[in-house]
C-alpha cells in the first residue's frame, strides 16, 4: 500500500499538477489558495520547473498561454476576484484550442466579498466567465483525495480535448487537511505537434492564435469546437450517487456542500425518510444522465453555498418536470446539516 | 513538566502549532498559573487561536490576537497588546507562531528581549506525515529558515507526527525514529510527543502530551 500523508487540499493539489508533469506554474497570490503557490515555489526549483509570482493575475493566465502554446503542461490557481481577472486569457485559450488547468479556490463574493468559503463562481466556471463561444471542463472535488485525483485528471482532459479544464473548489477544501495516498497513477502524454517549439528550419512554422480575419473561417472553427464539446458532454460527465437505489427525494450538492448533505441524508435515512444524493464531480459537462436514473424521485433539493447556480442545472436536467427547491449559505457560511435535515424534511411532507 | 516563562511555537504550516499553544496554555492554566496567549499567526487567516476563545476564557487565560481574526479581513497585522507577554512578566507566556519563515518574522520584533530575559523555550512543531517535513533533512532546512527570520534558535522539538482523524498509536510510534534523528542532527531535546487525547491514552511506551481540545471546521464524513 501507498504511503498515507496529510495534507492540504491546496497543497494536494501542487503535489498532484507535479506528478502529473506539470513543470510551470504562474501566479498571483490570494486567500484562501495560497499555499498552492507556496508550494510549488518551494518544490518547482528542486525539479527543474519553474514557479514565478507575476506582477497581476491577468499577467499569470497569459503566461499560462505562453507556455501552453509551447506544448508544456502548465497551470494557475487563485480565487475568486482573481480568476475573474483571468478571463480574457481563459478566451484566449479557448479560442487558439491550447491546453492549461486553472484552479479557483473559490470565496465569498461579488467584488472582494470575503476569504470565507464559497461556491457563487458556478456560473462563471461553468457558463462561460469570458466572452465568445466556449465551454470549460470543470471539476468539483469534494476532498482532499478528489483535489489530488482530480488534478490529474484535469491535465489529462485539458490534453486530450485541447481546452482549459478548471478545479472549482472552495476555502474549505483548499484549508483542510486530510491524510491522503498519491497512487502510482498513470500519467498520459500526447503529441503535441502543432505546439510551438521551434521548427529547427526542418518543418513550416507552427500559429497558435485566436484571430480569425474571415467570419467563415471563425464560424467553421466555433461549429468543430462545439463538435467537441458535445463528445465531452457524451464521454466526459461524472458523478457519484449516495443511497439513491430507492431514493424518493434527491439532494443535489458538490464539493463541500456535498460533504455536509451526506451527514444529513444518513440523518434522514435513520428517520425512515427515502433520501439520496447525487454529487455531480463534473460540474460541465453536468451529469444529466444521473437524473435520467432517478426517474422514482419526487423531489430535489439543490445545496449550495451561493444564491442558487447550480439549481438551474438540475432543473434542466430533470426536464422542469419535478420541484426543485434550494437550501443555501452564502457570504462564507456553511449549512449545518441540521439546515439541511430540515430542508430534506419539508421536502418528504410534500411527497 | 518543566515550563519556562515564554514558550513559542514555530514550525511548518499545518504541523499543528495553533492547536498545541492552545491545549499547552490550557495545561499552564489547569496548574494553576497565570497564562497569556498570543496568536502572532500573520501567514493563515483560516485557522486561529481565537477558534478556542471560549475555552481559553473559561480557563482563566488572557488571549491577545490580532483585532480582525476570524473575520473576512486578510490583514497581517500584531495585535499591538503582544508586547504585553515579553514584558509582563509575572504571567506565563505562549506564544503561537505562523507557518514557515514568513510567519517566524513576527517574532523578530521581540527577539532581542526574549533573548535577554532568557527564560523561553523555542519549540519546532513537527509532523513528520506531512510532504513538506518527511525527511529529516527537509525538516532542518525549514527549522533553519524560520530560526534565520526569527532571530531565534530552537531549543526543542515537539512531535506532533499524525494522520488526522486516521491515527492511531502505530503512526505516532512510526515516528519515533524520525524525531529521534531530528534530534540527534539538531542537538535538541524532544520535549513532547503529542496526540489527541483518545490516542494519547492508549500509548504507554512513551509519554505523551494529550491534545484534550480539538478545533475542527466541522465533522465531516467521507
Amino acid at each position: 500500500m501507498a504511503e498515507r500523508i496529510l495534507m492540504k487540499g491546496n497543497e494536494a493539489i501542487a503535489e498532484a499538477a507535479i506528478r502529473a508533469g506539470c513543470r510551470h506554474y504562474f501566479g498571483y497570490p490570494i486567500t484562501p489558495q495560497t499555499e498552492i503557490a507556496a508550494y510549488m515555489a518551494k518544490r518547482m526549483p528542486k525539479i527543474g520547473g519553474v514557479f514565478l509570482q507575476a506582477e497581476s493575475e491577468i499577467a499569470s493566465i497569459n503566461m499560462v498561454y505562453g507556455a501552453a502554446a509551447a506544448g508544456m503542461r502548465v497551470m494557475t490557481s487563485s480565487s475568486s476576484p482573481g480568476i475573474s481577472l483571468k478571463q480574457e486569457g481563459l478566451s484566449y485559450i479557448a479560442g487558439s484550442d491550447v491546453p492549461a488547468l486553472v484552479v479557483n479556490v473559490q470565496r465569498g463574493g461579488p467584488g472582494l466579498g470575503g476569504i470565507q468559503p464559497s461556491q457563487s463562481d458556478y456560473f462563471q466556471a461553468t457558463k462561460g466567465g469570458g466572452h465568445g463561444d466556449y465551454r470549460t471542463i470543470v471539476l468539483a472535488p469534494a476532498s482532499v483525495q478528489e483535489m489530488a485525483s482530480l488534478t490529474i485528471k484535469g491535465f489529462d482532459l485539458a490534453d486530450k480535448y485541447l481546452m482549459t479544464a478548471m478545479i472549482l473548489a472552495d476555502g474549505t477544501i483548499g484549508q483542510m487537511m486530510e491524510p491522503i495516498t498519491f497512487e502510482d497513477a498513470e500519467i498520459k502524454t500526447y503529441d503535441k505537434p502543432w505546439a510551438l517549439t521551434g521548427t529547427e528550419g526542418k518543418r513550416k512554422h507552427n500559429i497558435v492564435n485566436s484571430l480569425y480575419l474571415k467570419p467563415d473561417e471563425l464560424e467553421k472553427k466555433n461549429f468543430e469546437r462545439f463538435e467537441k464539446y458535445a463528445e465531452i458532454e457524451k464521454c466526459e460527465a461524472m458523478w457519484e450517487d449516495y443511497m439513491m437505489e430507492d431514493a424518493e427525494i434527491c439532494v443535489v450538492a458538490f464539493g463541500i456542500a456535498s460533504r455536509v448533505a451526506k451527514n444529513a441524508v444518513a440523518a434522514a435515512r435513520s428517520e425512515g425518510i427515502k433520501v439520496g444524493l447525487i454529487r455531480p464531480i463534473t460540474l460541465w459537462p453536468f451529469p444529466n444522465k444521473a437524473f435520467e436514473a432517478a426517474e422514482n424521485v419526487k423531489a430535489f433539493i439543490s445545496v449550495e453555498l451561493s444564491m442558487g447556480q447550480m439549481i438551474e442545472d438540475v432543473r434542466l436536467a430533470t426536464g422542469c418536470r419535478k420541484p426543485v427547491t434550494l437550501c443555501n449559505r452564502t457570504g462564507g457560511m456553511i449549512p449545518s446539516p441540521d439546515e439541511i435535515l430540515e430542508a430534506i424534511r419539508n421536502a418528504g411532507k410534500g411527497v | 513538566m518543566d515550563h519556562k516563562r515564554l514558550t513559542l511555537f514555530a514550525g511548518h504550516y499545518g504541523s499543528g502549532k495553533t492547536n498545541i499553544a492552545v491545549n499547552y496554555a490550557l495545561s499552564l492554566a489547569g496548574e494553576g498559573k497565570r497564562v497569556c496567549i498570543a496568536d502572532l499567526d500573520i501567514v493563515n487567516p483560516y485557522f486561529r487561536t481565537k477558534d478556542s476563545e471560549g475555552e481559553l476564557s473559561r480557563a482563566g487565560i488572557t488571549l491577545i490576537s490580532p483585532r480582525y481574526a476570524n473575520t473576512n479581513v486578510d490583514l497581517p497585522a500584531l495585535p499591538p497588546e503582544s508586547y504585553r507577554l515579553v514584558q509582563d512578566k509575572s504571567s506565563f507566556g505562549v506564544m503561537d507562531i505562523g507557518g514557515d519563515d514568513r510567519g517566524a518574522f513576527a517574532l523578530g520584533r521581540f527577539a532581542e528581549a526574549i533573548k535577554e530575559e532568557g527564560d523561553y523555550r523555542m519549540a519546532f512543531v513537527v509532523n513528520c506525515y506531512r510532504p513538506l517535513t518527511s525527511t529529516v533533512e527537509d525538516a532542518v532546512v525549514i527549522m533553519r529558515e524560520i530560526e534565520e527570520a526569527a532571530g531565534l534558535k530552537f531549543t526543542s522539538i515537539v512531535n506532533n507526527s499524525n494522520l488526522g482523524r486516521e491515527t492511531t498509536r502505530e503512526t505516532l510510534l512510526g515516528s519515533l525514529d524520525f524525531v529521534r534523528e531530528l534530534s540527534r542532527v539538531t542537538g535538541l531535546e524532544v520535549w513532547m510527543h503529542t496526540a489527541e487525547a483518545e490516542v494519547a491514552k492508549m500509548i504507554s511506551e512513551i509519554p505523551v502530551f494529550p491534545l484534550t481540545l480539538q478545533k475542527r471546521i466541522f465533522d465531516l464524513p467521507g
